[in-house]
């Protein structure tokens, strides 16, 4: 049994409909990249999973647990499991790395505070940041700032994890860094989907690419067949304009 | 002319002076009260202002009407509201009391407005994350929102409430002794207009300026992000 | 609280609360015209003039804008007199909220002239511009669209907390008239209710009027609200 199965999930921003019914599955372990053009609804896709885009209509299914988006409580309980981080980081400008590590684990998951701050110190060093537990974020460079969402959002021991757009914000020089504390994670067996514009990067880590268009899945596959020989025209069209550089 | 020459020294007796330091003391104390008691309520109504579906939508009206409504009054009408209905609700309510909640009921509509724009300029982000870890509602504004919103926030709350230490010369109608009270009381006692009101326009000024310069002070220091970083640092969580 | 509210005597003098309205807004207008033309001589002065004059202009924008507008009426209204200067008591209210408005308008006015931006100047001249039609094109428009909503905002607080001042010095404009009236059956509750809506309405007319002007005149987005 898939370890995610997402079967014809919609949403819509106001009459929009921008999911128009996505359908895809990943294994334990395996690492699902969403590309496609801007507007094709990829990053919408991980803010439904994530309830913070209203979803409209279908079925999502985590290791085997029907996740239900239709209030309040249940969104909290699927927003339990999982774990996103954002393009523009969102680190909470107040409070330090290791609060921002360990808020949630704290006063949401309520977890015993030793034990909470060991885990964060580790994911710190995991990320290559263990000397920067005290900083504020408005000290630290983009691609630390991204480490530290990395490592916020692994704090959570989600069963999933999405990025969403994680180097795009980044100075070229940066992106790099960020990428290989990903790579790590890969190699952990994080379950992940990550939406990205890397494609060299896409191909090297992920198991599964999906092209989406104008809110539709319109070809899924490897990495190696879907970059070298898509199917459709559409698909085609976008990686030769893509990968011709 | 002369008459107020002459005048002179017997109104800075000392008994005329510690009247006037008095006086001073009540105006404000009771801008003090009214202003903290108002700004304390306006996060209220801020906060319910922005709570979510479609339930609430008179609620929200309601806040929005509240804001719209009192900045379009002008503040002796809503203290004689105040004063007439408080009167016939407990008629042994003290007028300090009744000044106070004038003062309150204003500074809830203008410092709404200011904790609304403070919070706006907080990055959308900032609450969508939070939300994505689960934090309440309660907890984001707690946690995330008003720490980071609070410099924006204080600078021009203080400026309302240095500003209104002016406007609450109008509760010298409904006979609260503060300093325009005394002021007309020393009048109709017989001294100079020129001299009493020069007095006090001068006690205002003392009581005003060197707080508008704090608060133009504070505005400078938050207002660079170097400021604002040390001022989120206070608000350790 | 068993108070029972008795609208009809009010509904009987509205005709009077009206007057009274009417009076409000005219006492608003003028004294913001006439605030307007010392804000735009004092902002001149104290961005162009040399330091004297800028000091006084300081000095007085500091002194009006640090005490109670009702005190510096009352000095008008209770002082004057002892030194032979006898006004009626809308001229004392009418030249007290001038005077008044005229430092805030001061403040407004010079941050508009601080807003224009050199290179916008500089793109005028370049297009070979007079220094006419500079101040015409530019500088104007450029001052208008930075300030009009402070102005527009400014207008209502004089409208409302400004006029309102004059029912202590026996002005019958709005509040005037409801304590006049009130003050005879004693319905201070229904009048001062009535006149609350009243200021309500004649603002958001103002509100309204002046967000339409700006969009005529200036092109800008005035909020209503």
């Amino acid at each position: 049994m898939a370890h995610l199965a997402v079967n014809d999930v919609r949403a819509k921003y106001g009459a929009l409909e921008v999911l128009k019914g996505i359908s895809f599955s990943i294994e334990k372990g395996e690492i699902a990249a969403l590309v496609g053009p801007s507007g094709s609804g990829k990053s919408t896709v991980l803010r439904a999973l994530m309830g913070l885009t209203p979803v409209t209509g279908g079925h999502v299914a985590l290791a085997g647990d029907q996740l239900d988006y239709s209030n309040a409580k249940s969104v909290r309980a699927a927003r339990d499991r999982m774990a996103i981080v954002f393009q523009q980081y969102n680190l909470f400008q107040n409070m330090t790395v290791m609060q921002n590590l360990t808020l949630a684990p704290l006063k949401i998951k309520r977890w015993p505070r030793a034990e909470v701050e060991s885990e964060a110190r580790r994911l710190l060093g995991l990320v290559g940041l263990g000397d920067k537990a005290d900083a504020y974020s408005d000290q630290l460079s983009g691609g630390q700032q991204q480490r530290v969402a990395l490592a916020r959002a692994l704090a959570l021991k989600p069963q999933i994890l999405l990025l969403d757009e994680v180097t795009s914000a980044l100075d070229p020089e940066l992106v790099n860094e960020v990428l290989d504390a990903v790579g790590k994670l890969a190699a952990e067996g994080m379950t992940m989907i990550i939406v990205s514009h890397e494609m060299a990067f896409v191909r090297e880590v992920a198991d599964k690419v999906i092209f989406m268009d104008g809110g539709q899945i319109v070809e899924s596959g490897e990495p190696a067949a879907l970059f070298d020989s898509p199917r459709t025209d559409r698909a085609r069209d976008f990686f030769s304009k893509i990968l011709r550089h | 002319m002369e008459r107020m020459i002459e005048q002179i020294p017997r109104f800075f007796s000392a008994q005329n002076l510690t009247l006037l330091l008095e006086a001073a003391g009540l105006t404000l104390a009771m801008t003090l009260v009214g202003c903290l008691i108002g700004f304390g309520l306006a996060f209220v109504l801020v906060f319910l202002r922005q709570t979510p579906g479609l339930w609430a939508l008179p609620l929200r009206w309601i806040c929005i009407a509240y804001v719209e409504v009192f900045r379009r009054i002008p503040f002796i009408v809503v203290i004689y509201l105040v004063l007439f209905f408080i009167q016939a609700v407990t008629p042994d309510a003290s007028l300090f009391t009744i000044a106070v909640i004038a003062i309150c009921l204003y500074a809830v509509a203008y410092t709404a407005d200011i904790i609304r724009g403070g919070i706006e300029s907080v990055p959308r982000t900032q609450v969508e994350a939070a939300e994505a870890m689960n934090l309440s509602r309660l907890q984001t504004q707690l946690k995330i929102v008003l720490p980071q919103a609070w410099p924006v926030i204080v600078p021009p709350a203080i400026a309302f409430a240095v500003s209104f230490i002016k406007d609450t010369a109008l509760v010298s109608q409904v006979g609260v002794f503060e300093l325009t009270f005394r002021g007309k009381e020393l009048n109709n006692q017989g001294y100079s207009g020129i001299l009493v009101f020069g007095t006090i326009a001068l006690c205002y000024f003392l009581l005003s300026f060197p707080l508008s310069l704090l608060g133009q002070y504070l505005e400078k220091r938050l207002g660079t992000p170097r400021g604002q970083r040390r001022a989120r640092k206070i608000w350790r969580t | 609280m068993n108070y029972r509210f008795q609208f009809g005597v009010v509904w009987d003098n509205l005709d009077e609360l009206f007057a009274g309205a009417l009076l409000t807004f005219q006492l608003g207008v003028f004294a913001f015209a006439g605030g307007a033309l010392i804000g735009l001589v004092c902002a001149s002065l104290k961005t162009y003039g040399p330091w004297p004059v800028r000091l006084l202009v300081n000095a007085y924008v500091v002194f009006i804008t640090n005490t109670p507008a009702l005190i510096q009426i009352y000095f008008l209204y209770f002082g004057l007199p002892e030194v032979g200067v006898r006004w009626s008591n809308e001229a004392c209210l009418l030249i007290g909220l001038t005077l008044n408005a005229g430092a805030y308008l001061t403040l407004i006015l010079r941050a508009g002239f601080l807003s224009v931006r050199v290179t916008e100047i500089e793109a005028g001249q370049t297009l070979g511009m007079s220094l006419v039609q500079q101040i015409r094109y530019i500088i104007v428009p450029h001052i208008a669209k930075s300030i009009y909503p402070a102005l527009a905002n400014f207008f209502i607080v004089v409208l409302v907390m400004g006029t309102s001042v004059g029912a202590l010095i026996g002005v019958d404009e709005l509040t005037g008239q409801a304590i006049n009236l009130s003050s005879v059956n004693y319905r201070w509750l229904e009048y001062f209710t009535v006149v609350a809506g009243m200021y309500v309405v004649l603002t958001f007319i103002a509100s309204i009027g002046l967000a339409l002007l700006g969009r005529w005149a200036f092109r800008v987005k005035a909020k209503i609200f």
